[in-house]
């Protein structure tokens, strides 16, 4: 064939993480710090009500926004941690993983021109489904010293009269960096200010480690503005399942529903089943998930307290999001060091943007004995770089 | 923090306070204070291994005997159960609700000494109307531990 390909996808940048993930599949002791899903298995029952919609022989497709007993139960939840209401009929969509959500969302929002605002370091899909949406992505840089998060003068500063979505990433993978509620009532104004809509993608709102997590949704005036994205990978260790979900007005679910009913059809339904059984009786399993990864958190940070390695605390997801710029090298650089002399795996923070330079990403969905092994690495790695 | 130390310290007993403290957030005066008061209160009771036996030399047999007791009167079950628990092969005492009273564990070196304390002690006890013992074949699970199970960390080493 000679005829070329489409130039929008060729024009995709390979996720910045491919590399390391080749190097570090050759070594065969290394530890990885690299994962950005769950250490722990599916809860058993969640698993086994999955198992018994199989021996029930549900088998079948279901209706295109997902089974109605999920979207009353997703509606629930929302409800009682948000005390926003939607309808399950036609304010909710079930979709393959939180990542289906964030490109049919951006597709049902954008035209041609409309610019997207992203922030970042953020999650490695918004830019790429922005631009297969034909939308431009306007990056913010969020910055160190705000402990990444978006303030209302960077937000000001980025919108055009082009404007259309804001992308709104918190608890955010990968600095870990939350927004609480005086952060988002004062970028809320903003929004409303100049009429944008807000896509935010909340998949790591039961991983919150300073109060309660607090969704922009349940701001005034917000809820008709706004795509709320969640699932069930991060919370209920639920990653191979692929099940997320969009909550937002009548309008939008709609335009996205028709996208997912051309492409998907419908979510996976033993997901489904076994989703449902999470929302209703996974409380105490999210509960003890979250106090272990707060244990790890709190390890990581006194780890290098000692070291004296620059980190702000972050307060949500499972990474920790250190700075390396002491050292002189460039993330990459680093992390490629790191695992060549110390065979510990840790993405370099430009693989989730420019302003990820001097930062390295470190997942805590390890075990602690795990963790214990790597920070004696990092701390021997640290110790040589400052002596050299 | 009474409820994430007990619920750490249940898994791993020989975790030091000072690593405790930086797992709970804590200073690590509050936190051995904390574990004093906890000990002086009878909550813990007491730091354990759990032995996996069958991967040793050492033989031992664990029964679970059912016995079904008439209480006393002025006593209930309590005066029985101290009875049988005073016995130093007799790993566990449970009052139970259902078709018997109280769940007996015990562990001995050989099924000839558990025959034996069935016979000749507990049965003859003047309250116990009936017993049944039932002996371990394999313990799958035990405090929560599976046995012989090592899992392998199947991720994807680098993800986004």
């Amino acid at each position: 064939m000679t005829k070329p390909l489409s130039d929008s996808v060729k024009s995709l940048k390979p996720s910045g993480i491919r590399k390391f993930f080749d190097i570090v599949s050759e070594m065969k002791d290394a530890i990885s710090l690299g994962v950005g899903e769950p250490d722990f298995d599916t809860p058993w029952h969640i698993r086994d009500e999955g198992i018994f919609a199989l021996e029930k022989g549900k088998t079948f497709y279901t209706s295109n926004a997902g089974l109605k007993e999920l979207r009353e139960e997703i509606c629930s939840y929302v409800s009682r941690t948000q005390r926003v209401n939607y309808d399950p009929m036609h304010e909710v969509i079930v979709t393959v993983g939180g990542s289906e959500a964030i490109d049919i969302g951006l597709r049902a929002m954008c035209n041609p021109g409309d610019e997207v605002i992203i922030p970042q370091p953020s999650y490695v899909s918004y830019e790429p489904c922005a631009v297969l949406a034909g939308a431009k992505p306007v990056i913010i840089d969020l910055k160190a010293e705000n402990e990444f998060r978006l303030t209302p003068e960077e937000l000001e500063a980025a919108i055009t009269d082009k404007t259309k979505v804001l992308i709104l990433p918190f608890p955010n993978n990968p600095t870990g960096a939350i927004m609480e509620k005086g952060d988002l009532e004062k970028i809320a104004k903003i929004i409303i200010d100049n009429d944008i809509y807000v896509m935010s993608d909340e998949i790591y709102a039961e991983l919150t480690y300073k109060g309660e997590h607090v969704s922009i949704v349940s701001l005034p005036e917000m809820k008709e503005r706004t795509v709320l994205i969640n699932g069930f990978s991060k919370a209920y260790a639920m990653t191979g399942w692929r099940l997320g979900y969009a909550c937002g007005p009548e309008e939008i679910i709609k335009q996205m529903t028709k996208i997912h009913q051309f492409a998907i059809m419908c979510a996976p339904t033993t997901s489904q089943y076994a989703a449902v059984e999470a929302l209703k009786n996974g409380d105490e399993d999210v509960k003890m998930m979250r106090q272990a990864y707060n244990q790890r958190r709190r390890f990581l940070m006194n780890a290098f307290r000692e070291m004296n390695l620059d980190c702000f605390e972050p307060y949500g997801a499972f990474y920790v999001f250190p700075c390396i710029k002491e050292f002189g090298m460039t993330s990459e650089e680093f992390a490629t060091r790191f695992l060549e002399e110390e065979k510990v795996a840790a993405v370099p923070g430009t693989a989730f943007g420019n302003s990820g330079e001097g930062f390295l990403r470190i997942s805590y969905a390890y075990s602690l004995d795990n963790l214990k092994i790597a920070m004696e690495r990092l701390n021997r790695f640290v110790e040589r770089l400052r002596r050299e | 923090m009474r409820d994430e130390l007990l619920s750490i310290i249940e898994k791993n007993s020989r975790i030091g306070v000072n690593e405790l403290a930086v797992l709970l957030g804590k200073e690590e005066i509050e936190v051995a204070n904390e574990i004093a008061k906890l000990e002086a209160e009878g909550v813990i009771c007491g730091y354990h291994t759990l032995i996996n036996w069958d991967k040793t030399s050492i033989e031992k047999v664990t029964a679970l005997i059912e016995v079904k007791v008439t209480p006393q009167r002025g006593q209930g079950f309590d005066k029985i159960a101290e009875r049988i628990y005073n016995y130093p092969e007799v790993r566990a005492v449970y009052l139970i609700s259902g078709g018997y009273d109280l769940l007996v564990t015990l562990e001995e070196k050989t099924l000839k000494e558990i025959a034996g304390f069935v016979s000749d002690k507990l049965s003859t006890l003047d309250s116990v109307l009936s017993t049944a013992t039932h002996f371990v074949l394999k313990k799958y699970k035990d405090h929560g531990t599976v046995f012989d199970k090592k899992k392998e960390d199947e991720r994807e080493v680098i993800t986004p």
